[in-house]
């Protein structure tokens, strides 16, 4: 199980580099999206795998580590707000710049006034 | 107290000046300078009679000793010798400035700067503290700077001013990382510590480098070859700063330093031939060019390198009376090249001029300045019985004695013989052309004016030390420059036999040769002159400045090729970076498997995995079908949510579930505004790169995500398993963990979604969407905005998912859930009113005062935080109690909750803050009022 599941942060964290590495602002939050899964489950395999040992005290006679449940819980929300306002961000430089690439300038087309 | 203030008064006085002086010709800055250099040199005068019997001032101010950084004065031989000469320099060229500067503009300034000067250089001199040493260090080559570049708006001025700041602050940096390593390798920045005798830095293995350090940063400083091209350039100071800084104190902060670290660093081969040497070659540089200056103070600019060299090549031969002899022809190098640059100074404003070749016979006109030259120019050239005669003799004496530098026995002593013939010339050059040598020849002012007594007031001064120390120059060898010595050289020295300088010997027939030598080739000089012009022109400065245009030009090559404005070039460059950085580690022979057993993959999850993986590349592969993509990322973080599920965190689920949710409708509605597909426009090579970075990438955190895995577990989970009951009052530990724990950092947290919130409702506030992209078609989207469906259901979904919200937030201290997941559901659903009503029917049903709600969240939060302050407890302590209430019975309260209920209303109002303004630029009727 361990190594699929590596096997899964590996391909969540390069499809989320190639994303991001894309020249148009949408492709880019997509992967700022599925690189921020990657970085999550990572985060969240450092307390290890278990199964139906939830961190509730009584639950289970095991309990798995809380400490990166509560890490990943909080990263889970920031990255919601980061991920907003890179979205407001990027519909913003679409209307002023009359384009969506990241540098601002559209390759294709000769934006000069 | 007394040596702070020593360095204190001064800054202080730099600063005040400025402000109190309003008129600049006023007499006040150079009153308050006065006063203060009256008062260095009398408190340091007063303190001269311990001090050089032995006792050593030292003060401490404790700052930041964890890192060995505290402010640390110390007074000892040395130091108090430089401060004499610093202090009591500093007010005569005070007095000499104030007539200097008469009438003309630029008086405050110099004053303040000099005073800043003079602080600085007392700092070095009193620091017992290396790191504090460098801080003004640098302070001095800052100040000089900007004393060169005096006159701004003169270009070799601001060219000058750069070439020194770039050596000496070069030499700056290379004397910090000198003095690092001698911090290091003792464990200690204090003096006390670094010259006790038992500190072996000669014997440590970075010795070399300390030494090569530590040198680059004196001979910068001191201007020795190569380094001393600034200091001819530095002449386009003010006279003053000539005089004070560029050749009687900052330029022998480079000897200074050497003779302080002497005891520590000295005593070595390496330390005799490189520091001899690099003196010896300033000392023959300096006095062959300065002979065929033709401008007074480039003559004398010259001179100062050769004397400096003079001193350098001393100290460097550790010879036994050697230190005697340098620190003594530092005494008369500064009594009687101060005069000289002020009798420049003076003759520029009696004539207009400083070139020799036009300033002629000038004793008609200034006949007390002609006396006061004779003495001083007597003595540089070292004329018998003057105080430059008997150091310079000494210089030869122990140049007989040296250890052999050279591959001759000779070589030294004939040298030391030569340069001591250019010196001999160009002394009698100054002083025969500016006074004597027929009549002057068309100067800017004619007839040459006395520019007054007051300017040769100083000059006078110093000419009449000269003679006193001449004069009594057995007790000043024994009286002051024995025990200086001493403490330079960390023994105590015997007294120096002053009957050797007046015996008839090898040294006394070098003396004559070099004065009968210099005699002739000053009557020798128009050939001289006129061969020395034939000699192929190498403009040192030309040479600097085409090398600083060079690097200048390769640095901004270097920027424009790291930083062309691409932003897809800059994360391939941090991603990159990171993988370069932490590849050589990964590949270092670790051991990927950890040892541990794995668990079984079971069918349902390793599905759940595959689909995971499929659904992200799927992403990427469609991801120019921008809705499809996005259709593909919201199930991606879907498998993500059944993953956390699996695999034992119910909080996680919850939060990602709803999380992905919000995300995905911001998405929806951002995307509705832009392109609704991605041109393929990357190139094959850019595709290729990409993919390759992104695989090395994803292979790398797999593979280190598989070795963590594979691990045996430590953690610290325990603590918070087992106190996460009695400590917090909750089950749910993961929640205990958010609200009580670390609830510090959820009060991070949430800041930092209130921010994000607000910004989006500030970037989103004038946007006009009229001016929107031009789409391609509408295709994708509904024309129906709010299907009946959708509107029918969404009514009655509303209070039965905020009675689910309010369940999840309550349990949350024992069950899954809590105050971030109950937001998250509360936000879902009142967005759900959104879409399937509109903005405008929502709003007239809710209350919309969204970001009064972030901050009455945030409030709930600190002021929960704070509470417990009142009760004696630290920051965020939580409190909880058991009652028994009727009707809803046994119940739990804890402080905790209330916090949680900030985290609920902070996560609420920010959620909706971005879905209502992003939203709001959807209506067909504009942007309408601000929400929230």
């Amino acid at each position: 199980m361990e190594a699929l599941y590596a096997t899964a942060v590996g391909v969540l964290t390069a499809c989320g580099i190639y994303l991001v590495l894309r020249g148009r602002t949408f492709p880019v939050i997509m992967g700022l999206t599925l690189l921020s899964h990657g970085v999550n489950l990572f985060l969240f395999a450092s307390g290890r795998l278990a199964l139906a040992a939830p961190a509730v005290i009584g639950e289970s006679a095991d309990p798995t580590d809380p400490l990166p449940q509560a890490l990943v819980l909080t990263a889970i929300v920031i990255s919601f707000a980061m991920t907003a306002f890179v979205v407001v961000l990027a519909l913003r430089a679409a209307v002023e710049l009359r384009n969506d690439h990241v540098d601002g300038v559209d390759p294709e087309e000769d934006w000069r006034p | 107290m007394m040596l702070l203030s020593t360095v204190a008064l001064p800054l202080l006085g730099a600063l005040i000046t400025p402000l109190v002086s309003r008129r600049s010709t006023a007499i006040l800055p150079a009153l308050i300078a006065g006063t203060i250099g009256i008062t260095m040199v009398s408190v340091l005068l007063s303190q001269a009679p311990d001090v050089l019997g032995g006792t050593i001032l030292i003060e401490h101010y404790p700052w930041l000793p964890g890192i060995g950084l505290s402010p640390a004065f110390r007074l000892d031989a040395l130091g108090l010798f430089f401060a004499l000469i610093i202090a009591g320099m500093g007010l005569l060229i005070t007095l000499y400035a104030h007539f200097y500067f008469a009438g003309k503009h630029g008086a405050v300034r110099f004053h303040s700067l000099m005073l800043a000067f003079m602080g600085a250089m007392l700092g070095i001199v009193t620091s017992e503290n290396l790191l504090f040493m460098l801080v003004f260090w640098e302070m001095t080559s800052l100040v000089s700077f900007v004393l060169i570049g005096f006159h701004q708006d003169e270009r070799p001025a601001r060219r000058g001013a750069r070439m020194t700041l770039v050596i000496t602050g070069g030499g700056g940096l290379a004397l910090m990382a000198g003095v690092l390593l001698i911090g290091n390798s003792v464990g200690s920045f204090q003096l006390s510590d670094i010259l006790a005798p038992e500190t072996a830095l000669t014997s440590d293995p970075l010795y070399p480098w300390m030494l090569g350090l530590v040198l680059i940063g004196a001979m910068t400083k001191s201007a020795q070859f190569p380094f001393h091209l600034w200091l001819p350039n530095a002449m386009t100071a003010p006279t003053p700063v000539s005089a004070y800084l560029h050749s009687a104190t900052m330029v022998k902060a480079g000897i200074f330093l050497l003779a302080r670290l002497n005891p520590a660093l000295g005593d070595t081969d390496a330390w005799l031939y490189s520091i001899s040497t690099a003196g010896m070659a300033t000392l023959l540089t300096g006095a062959f060019i300065a002979m065929f200056k033709h401008d007074t103070k480039e003559l004398l600019a010259y001179s100062t390198v050769s004397h400096l060299g003079l001193i350098t090549l001393l100290v460097g031969l550790s010879t036994r009376m050697a230190m005697v002899a340098a620190l003594f022809h530092l005494l008369n190098h500064a009594l009687f090249k101060a005069p000289l640059f002020m009798m420049a100074g003076a003759v520029q404003k009696a004539t207009g001029t400083r070139d020799m070749r036009r300033i002629n016979g000038l004793w008609r006109t200034l006949p007390a300045l002609t006396v006061i030259s004779a003495v001083a120019a007597a003595s540089m050239a070292g004329l018998p019985l003057l105080g430059g005669y008997l150091s310079k003799k000494m210089f030869f004496i122990e140049s007989l004695g040296a250890p052999v530098i050279m591959p001759l026995q000779w070589l030294t002593p004939a040298l030391a013989a030569i340069a001591g013939l250019f010196s001999a010339a160009y002394s009698f050059r100054i002083f025969h052309n500016v006074f004597f040598n027929g009549k002057p020849q068309d100067l800017p002012v004619w007839p040459p004016k006395n520019p007054g007594v007051g300017i040769q007031i100083p000059a006078a001064v110093l000419a009449l030390a000269v003679v006193l120390v001449s004069w009594h120059a057995e007790s000043v060898v024994h009286g002051l420059i024995g025990p200086v010595a001493s403490a330079a050289a960390g023994v105590a020295l015997p007294d120096y036999d002053m009957h050797q300088l007046h015996h008839i010997g090898t040294a006394f027939f070098m003396s004559l040769a070099a004065m009968l030598g210099g005699l002739l080739v000053y009557m020798a000089r128009e050939p001289l002159f006129r061969l020395y012009d034939q000699l192929p022109p190498a403009d040192a400065r030309e040479i600097f400045e085409w090398l600083m245009t060079r690097a200048g030009g390769r640095a901004e090559r270097l920027v424009h090729a790291l930083e062309n404005g691409s932003v897809q070039r800059y994360i391939a460059l941090i991603i990159l970076s990171a993988i370069v950085l932490a590849g050589p580690v990964l590949l270092s022979g670790i051991q990927w498997h950890g040892g541990e057993t794995m668990t079984p993959v079971d069918p349902l999850t390793g599905l759940g995995l595959v689909l995971l993986m499929a659904t992200a590349v799927g992403a990427v592969l469609g991801h120019h079908q921008r809705l499809f993509a996005l259709l593909l990322l919201g199930s991606a973080g879907l498998f993500v949510t059944l993953t956390f599920a699996r695999f034992s965190a119910p909080d996680l689920a919850l939060t990602q579930l709803s999380v992905e949710v919000m995300a995905v409708i911001i998405m929806m509605l951002a995307l509705s505004f832009l392109p609704q597909t991605t041109p393929r426009e990357s190139s094959r090579l850019r595709k290729g790169r990409d993919l390759g970075v992104a695989a090395l990438g994803g292979l790398g955190i797999g593979l280190v995500s598989f070795a963590i895995m594979t691990r045996p577990h430590s953690t610290i989970a325990d603590f918070f398993l087992s106190q996460s009951k009695p400590g917090g009052g909750g089950s749910n530990v993961v929640n205990v963990i958010l609200v009580d724990f670390r609830g510090f950092d959820t009060l991070g947290e949430i800041t930092v979604l209130g921010i994000a919130a607000v910004a989006v409702f500030a970037l989103t506030r004038n946007l006009q969407l009229k001016d929107r992209i031009p789409q391609e078609r509408d295709q994708y989207w509904a024309s129906n905005p709010h299907p009946l469906i959708l509107r029918t259901m969404a009514r009655p979904i509303l209070p039965i998912a905020l009675m689910v919200s309010a369940y999840i937030f309550l349990r949350g201290h024992n069950m899954p859930g809590g105050g971030f997941i109950a937001g998250l559901i509360t936000a879902v659903a009142l967005s759900l009113q959104y879409m399937a009503g509109s903005l405008a029917w929502a709003h007239e049903r809710m209350l919309t005062p969204f970001r009064p709600l972030i901050g009455l969240g945030l409030l709930l939060a600190c002021g929960t935080g704070l509470g417990s302050l009142l009760f004696g407890e630290a920051f965020l302590s939580s409190w909880f109690g058991h009652y028994k209430l009727p009707l809803l019975g046994h119940l739990e309260l804890a402080t905790a909750l209330l916090f949680d209920l900030g985290v609920f209303t902070t996560v609420v109002g920010a959620t909706l803050l971005i879905l209502a303004n992003l939203g709001k630029l959807m209506t067909v009727h504009g942007p309408g009022k601000e929400i929230g």
